[in-house]
């Protein structure tokens, strides 16, 4: 099969990480880095699952709760509550989730065709399925899905590939 | 020499704009009746320096007509043709020319060879105009310009230790040392005169006209008469790169000093490097990652300092003393990069000479310009963008303000007129007044246009309120339309530019003795003067530029309205009160007005009421861009790092004030 999108070569590795029950992948390439959540200075007029802006180092990055937006896990924020901070597109969002698992290498040939519904993600998000250690993993096409226009987090998703 | 020629186009681009600007600056210095040689040899160098370079990089078009004028402008220094004031127009025109000429190559853009040939043919007449000897050159240049200049070098005027350097290669190559034996000559020429006239006379040599024996040099010098000399630098010294007189100042000047060559080559011998070092290109992008990274020094810094408070015991106090250095030694960085971006504001005033001789010819005024304060130094971002309005202020006071001199000699002024450019830095501000001494503003033309294009006005207004109407989009009082002033959407757009800025404009005037208008900015963009409020447990920040005053509102002053809208009521005027915490949607402390504080808050359209919980304290805050990560939130204008590492939002007032708009045309109704 040929998975949508670029990004997928062979023997690359994907952060794992769980929402609700379910275990998702992402190219490792596009993590900046993990961290806890702390207190977001909230935004008028935005969906519940932006959760608001943080100070990252200077830069003023938007904070999304998947869990809020794919209606999984249980929505609290602890000390144990994980942001995985992504660089896409020269933009910086964070992202909260359940968990992280998990560093995997991948290659071409362990990955499945992705189904076409009974995943919270709307398949056009999805690069595929790989099975780890007996589980199923979700390949997870993070840049397709950050720049959505689903999740509205910028103005114009067809330009987001061009550099601020 | 195998060398990608292209790395070097970059900084001949740049080097050729500043010389173009230099001739420009030079050109509109010059007096007629008795050209300064060394000015006019100063204008001969930039022509040559930008011939040079074009001719290495195959840019014919810059070398031919720069090769003209330096033909022409020989034939002036040299004495054998009178300077007239036409021209200088044409050299200006050159220069207008060449700018235009330099932008299309840097851009790729195609060249107008016609107008280049039409130049070349205008200058050519000019220089051909007494010396038949020069149309032989002339027609050389035609070929390939640059291989014409040997000719020009040999009775070139100060030119054997620019030459051998300008011509085998360009700006950057000057400081390899000179492949001939320039250097020796140039030394002992130098010890030699040094020991007749002192310092002056490095200015003395290039206005000479020696020829490649350095003891002729020596000779020739002391015919010159000393008052002349000295009148020479006298009357240079306005423009910095004239005044290069001693190794400090040369050693202290920026590369643009570079230009003039002579006192270059002098240093040559002993630093070859140092006047190369001594200022540097750099991108402005790295400066402004420089700047984003010691404002969050700053930040992590009084977080530091924050935590420092809880220690407690003899650490506490030992931390406090290292904190307290870091903190001096931050704020210190931080001025240093700072002040990377400052530029002075002359890099601004220095075109309006330009633009006031033009204009006065165009309009037939007689008309002086005085610059005050153009070192004060101004972000770069600002300098840019203060052209616009600055451009239209002048245009103004020339147009409207200065009368003919008719006029003036009958309201028995000085039939010449002046224009006053003034930058000053007053604390935290940078203050440019323009102030013109013509006839003023027309209170009565101006209150019956306003009442004719339905502004509302309040009756028997102050004069400052009448001034400020002719900032009303569509407003103009001339009489009639000149392609100078009068459109009716100047001032507005003026207006409108310096708030872009975070500043704001005043205007005084007498009628018969000038206006005055004043422009107050930041020092920097990147920073806003701020109010902290606090809705809820959040904090935002109220540009102060906006801000009228803020007050605890008695719950008689507040005026309740259907669909939950409120009016405060105070001084006689109802103001619409907007809370914050409902645009913010946010759970505030207080839902009543009277409980809480409203900052009363004035745009160029709107005025409204802010009701918030608290006002925290005013502050300088680092404008962060929310639009980087996120995307464009109505009523927000960016968010900034409070000193506890959190996120604060600048309110947009403009913005917000529209989902009052309702409300506040009613206002203004009632």
């Amino acid at each position: 099969m040929e998975p949508a999108g670029t990004s997928v070569n062979i023997a690359q590795e994907y952060l794992t990480f769980t929402l609700g029950d379910e275990n998702y992948a992402i190219d490792i390439l596009t993590v900046k880095e993990i961290r806890g959540y702390e207190s977001v200075t909230k935004i008028a007029n935005a969906p519940p699952f932006i959760k608001g802006v943080i100070n990252l180092r200077g830069d003023i990055v938007p904070i999304v709760d998947l869990r809020i937006k794919f209606d999984v896990g249980n929505v609290t924020y602890d000390e144990f509550t994980i942001v995985i901070v992504l660089h896409i597109h020269s933009r910086i969002v964070g992202i909260v989730v359940d968990g992280v698992s998990d560093v995997v290498s991948l290659d071409k040939e362990q990955l499945r065709p992705p189904p076409d519904f009974g995943v919270a993600f709307n398949s056009r998000y999805l690069l595929g399925l790989a099975t780890v250690n007996e589980q199923m993993i979700i390949l997870v096409d993070i840049n397709e899905l950050i720049s959505s226009e689903e999740l509205g987090l910028f103005d114009t998703p067809a330009a987001t590939g061009a550099s601020l | 020499m195998s060398i990608d020629m292209q790395q070097f186009h970059t900084v001949f681009f740049d080097e050729s704009q500043e010389h173009l600007e230099e001739m420009e600056q030079l050109l509109l210095d010059l007096d007629i009746e008795n050209p300064d040689l060394e000015m006019l040899n100063s204008i001969f160098r930039a022509a040559h320096s930008i011939k040079g370079g074009s001719g290495i990089f195959g840019f014919d078009a810059l070398g031919s007509v720069t090769h003209i004028m330096e033909s022409l402008l020989d034939k002036i220094r040299k004495g054998q043709m009178a300077i007239v004031a036409s021209m200088v127009d044409l050299f200006l025109n050159s220069v207008d020319q060449l700018k235009d000429i330099l932008h299309c190559y840097r851009c790729g853009e195609e060249i107008d060879w016609a107008a280049v040939q039409r130049l070349s043919k205008e200058l050519e007449l000019v220089t051909a105009g007494k010396n038949s000897q020069q149309e032989e050159l002339a027609e050389q240049q035609q070929g390939y310009g640059f291989f014409a200049t040997p000719e020009v070098v040999t009775e070139e005027a100060f030119g054997f230790f620019d030459e051998p350097v300008a011509d085998d290669s360009f700006g950057f190559f000057d400081d390899l040392p000179p492949i001939s034996d320039a250097p020796a000559n140039a030394s002992s020429q130098t010890l030699a005169s040094d020991a007749v006239f002192g310092f002056f006379e490095e200015l003395l040599i290039p206005t000479q006209a020696p020829t490649t024996e350095h003891h002729s040099a020596s000779e020739n010098s002391p015919e010159k008469p000393s008052a002349s000399i000295i009148d020479t630098r006298a009357s240079s010294s306005p423009t910095p790169t004239n005044a290069v007189t001693d190794d400090e100042k040369i050693i202290s000047l920026p590369d643009r000093a570079a230009a003039i060559k002579p006192a270059v080559s002098k240093q040559k011998q002993n630093e070859p490097a140092t006047v190369e070092s001594s200022s540097i290109r750099v991108d402005v992008a790295k400066v402004d990652q420089l700047i984003n990274l010691v404002g969050e020094i700053v930040i992590t810094q009084s977080m530091m300092n924050l935590l420092g408070k809880s220690l407690e015991g003899a650490l506490a106090e030992k931390f406090q003393t290292v904190a307290n250095e870091l903190e001096r030694n931050t704020r210190e960085i931080q001025e240093a990069v700072m002040s990377i971006r400052m530029l002075p504001v002359s890099f601004v005033f220095n075109r309006f000479p330009r633009v006031v001789r033009d204009l006065s010819t165009k309009l037939g005024k007689q008309i002086d310009l005085l610059i005050e304060g153009g070192e004060t130094e101004l972000d770069k971002g600002l300098t840019e963008k203060l052209v616009d309005p600055l451009t239209h202020l002048v245009r103004n006071s020339i147009d409207h303000g200065i009368e003919s001199a008719e006029v003036r000699r009958e309201r028995g002024k000085n039939p010449t007129g002046t224009v006053l450019l003034r930058a000053a830095q007053q604390g935290g501000n940078i203050v440019i007044s323009i102030r013109d001494d013509g006839g003023g503003l027309n209170r009565e033309r101006i209150l019956a246009k306003a009442r004719e294009n339905n502004i509302p006005i309040s009756e028997n207004p102050r004069d400052e309120e009448v001034w400020q109407l002719i900032f009303a989009p569509g407003f103009s009082t001339a009489a009639e339309v000149t392609d100078v002033s009068g459109r009716g959407v100047g001032m507005d757009v003026v207006k409108r530019n310096v708030q872009s800025l975070g500043g704001r404009i005043d205007i005084e005037s007498r009628a018969g003795e000038g206006a005055t208008f004043t422009i107050h900015l930041p020092l920097t963009l990147a920073i806003v003067d701020g109010m902290c409020v606090s809705v809820g447990s959040q904090t935002f920040i109220v540009p102060l530029v906006h801000i009228v005053e803020s007050m605890q509102p008695s719950a008689a002053d507040i005026k309740t309205l259907a669909a939950n809208d409120q009016l405060l009521h105070v001084r006689n005027e109802y103001w619409p009160i907007l809370p914050l915490h409902r645009v913010m949607q946010l759970d505030s402390q207080f839902t009543d007005a009277s409980e809480g504080i409203v900052v009363l808050i004035e745009t160029t359209k709107y005025r409204f009421a802010l009701f918030v919980d608290a006002l925290v304290g005013q502050q300088q805050v680092v404008i962060k861009s929310l639009e980087k990560h996120y995307k464009r939130v109505q009523g927000i204008a960016g968010a900034t790092i409070m000193g506890d590492g959190s996120v604060a939002l600048i309110l947009d007032v403009e913005s917000l004030a529209l989902s009052v708009n309702d409300s506040v045309q009613m206002a203004a109704a009632g």
